[in-house]
């Protein structure tokens, strides 16, 4: 029979105590576990829609209006081309890929059409000043996969066009809406302001704008516009985390005199409820270090005081103050286990049960919460001790004796 | 001498004034000597008991044990003073109510040593020793109080102490199982040559002493030595 052996059994002894004793930190723990799990599974599936959705920044100009982040450009006032290689020479990272255009309303024959002028990303990469700046070392930096993973892939039709790797001079791209107004298919040709350009692809529908678009090289566009060289926007493809750590912001410190949106708005309330959730989660901590703490010492000194007698008959025999912490501390370790372990599991089924229907989202267990979750139990529980094991040890050791 | 006590005085402090529960007792008690203590309530034989155990400390005046003036000791050596030297019996039996029988003994016997399977053993050759072998997985609700006490006897015997201290041991039981209690106390006194200190109310009891001690408002009434020990 050791402390330990008696620490466990009193615990086993005062079972129905201890339940309630642990109430406070089990639901706790469970209500931050929770809220964690599902923000943490929502902040991935967040990550996963956005690195899906490719270019997910847009830079316009600071005039324009912005409604639709798919039209907002049309039409636009415009800015220099040079705005690109401000952002290609600076330290910035998290920028995977940068696609500057120009946009304008045009007539093909009597059909309207948007026209789009992009760079492909032979352009980009023939550009020695975007290479000097780094473009591609960022990218392979911040954003690319792990070694031996698959490349993103668009997941999404109407992004397909991001990823052109060429297109000669007077060579197009037309969305499918403008290929069955205009009645022309592939290899065909196109005449647009007097100049003919080759049909090289027909773009899959997509039921956006895209699909009234025609897609030719951007300096063609500029030409043909008589713009020199300005564009209406940049699309730029962040990393989802950069994006996170304000990639946004710092953008807007390299271009002030832009307007930096982006598609963020599809996925910007589940960024606010991450954030909310994340900010809830904190301040449960604080509450839950607070009551926690009052809850396992209020319990602690209850049972101190249940326990005078027996905390008298250990010091009588011979048992040292110090010994007495040890059980009272041990007790409150193995109290701060339980509930660690307990507020897990009722935090992570409530996750599992609640994610779906409060965030639309699957959750799995985060097993690394566990770990956590004993953790601050147990360094709750022993903050909370510290004050009943002192008053512990300052019982006498008579205090089992009746006083003549 | 097992303890010499000089000019012992301890006083509490009550809403009405100081209190004298010792006033300026000196007292010698040898070693192998069974000395009971006697007196009315609030005459101070429970203090002077709590002061001989190193459980409570005196206002002031000396108590000397084996050479080693105990006042002097800070609380952590007053405890290896009670775990290495002292055994104790107590009225309300004192026992720890979610352990066994053997397991009361055996966190008695964990203070000097913690080897388990060591202090089974001795555990039960304890409770042999007091009869209640076949006891030794009861727990304190589970046994009669005579039976509560000899676990209490076992186990303050369990440190083989020099010297034992009883308060009222018998104060809870019937007088057949006063006696057969009496009877162990003074089995421990002869063939261990333990020093058994008791306090009790009972005339009956305080026959059993060697040395009787009478305490009256905390100074010595009487006291009679019918056997020269040393």
């Amino acid at each position: 029979m050791r402390l330990t052996d008696l620490t466990l059994k009193e615990l086993w002894h005062r079972k129905s105590q201890l339940v309630s004793g642990l109430l406070a930190i089990t639901l706790g723990i469970g209500v931050i576990v929770g809220i964690r799990t599902i923000s943490v599974v929502s902040e991935k599936a967040v990550a996963v829609n956005l690195d899906n959705l490719g270019a997910n920044i847009l830079v316009l100009p600071q005039a324009v209006s912005v409604d639709n982040y798919y039209t907002a450009d049309i039409d636009a006032p415009t800015f220099p081309e040079s705005y690109v290689e401000k952002v290609v020479t600076s330290t910035l990272s998290g920028v995977d890929n940068m696609s500057p255009k120009l946009t304008r309303r045009t007539k093909v024959g009597n059909e309207n059409i948007v026209l789009t002028g992009i760079l492909p990303k032979s352009e980009i990469a023939s550009k020695p000043l975007w290479q000097k700046g780094g473009l591609k070392g960022k990218v392979n930096a911040s954003c690319a996969p792990k070694p031996g993973a698959q490349p993103a892939k668009y997941l999404d039709a109407k992004l397909q066009r991001k990823g052109i790797e060429n297109l000669a001079g007077y060579d197009c791209f037309i969305g499918s809406a403008v290929a069955n107004r205009l009645k022309v298919k592939e290899n065909g040709t196109l005449t647009i302001q007097n100049k003919t350009f080759t049909i090289v692809k027909i773009l899959p529908e997509t039921g956006t704008v895209d699909d009234d678009r025609v897609f030719a090289n951007l300096h063609t566009v500029q030409a043909l516009l008589g713009t020199g060289e300005q564009i209406s926007a940049i699309e730029i493809m962040g990393c989802c985390s950069a994006i996170n750590d304000g990639l946004l912001s710092k953008l807007r410190n390299i271009l002030p005199d832009t307007r930096i949106t982006t598609i963020g708005q599809i996925v910007s309330t589940q960024i606010e409820n991450n954030r909310l959730m994340n900010k809830i989660s904190l301040i449960f901590l604080i509450i839950i270090l607070f009551v926690g703490s009052i809850s396992i010492g209020n319990y602690i000194w209850a049972n101190v005081n249940e326990r005078r007698k027996e905390i008298g008959i250990l010091r009588m025999i011979g048992y040292h103050k110090r010994h007495v912490y040890y059980i009272l501390v041990l007790k409150a370790v193995i109290m701060g286990l339980v509930g660690g372990i307990a507020g897990f599991i009722v935090g992570t089924f409530s996750a599992i049960w609640l994610g779906p229907q409060f965030a639309g989202i699957e959750v799995s267990p985060i097993y690394l919460l566990l770990l956590y979750s004993v953790a601050i139990s147990i360094i709750i529980s022993i903050i909370g001790s510290v004050i009943p094991a002192y008053m512990a040890g300052k019982i006498e050791p008579f205090s089992n004796m009746q006083e003549d | 001498m097992l303890i010499q006590i000089k000019n012992l005085i301890k006083t509490y402090q009550r809403h009405d004034g100081a209190i004298n529960a010792i006033d300026n007792l000196s007292l010698d008690i040898p070693k192998g000597s069974f000395v009971t203590i006697t007196g009315v309530s609030g005459s101070g034989k429970t203090t002077l008991l709590l002061i001989l155990g190193g459980l409570l400390r005196p206002t002031s005046g000396k108590m000397v044990y084996n050479g080693n003036v105990l006042n002097l000791h800070n609380e952590d050596q007053l405890a290896s003073f009670r775990s290495n030297h002292v055994g104790f019996v107590m009225q309300s039996f004192a026992l720890i109510p979610y352990l066994t029988a053997a397991e009361n003994i055996m966190i008695a016997l964990n203070v000097k040593n913690s080897d388990r399977a060591k202090n089974r053993i001795r555990a039960i050759e304890l409770l042999e020793w007091v009869g209640l072998h076949d006891r030794t997985s009861h727990y304190p609700k589970e046994l009669s109080a005579g039976q509560q006490q000899r676990v209490a006897i076992a186990r303050a015997l369990a440190n083989d102490p020099d010297l034992l201290l009883a308060d009222e041991p018998t104060g809870n039981l019937d007088p057949g199982l006063s006696e057969e209690i009496l009877g162990i106390l003074k089995e421990i006194n002869q063939n261990h040559k333990t020093t058994v200190v008791m306090v009790t109310h009972s005339p009956m009891a305080a026959e059993y002493g060697s040395i009787k001690i009478k305490l009256e408002n905390g100074k010595l009434h009487d006291q009679q030595t019918h056997v020269n020990i040393e």
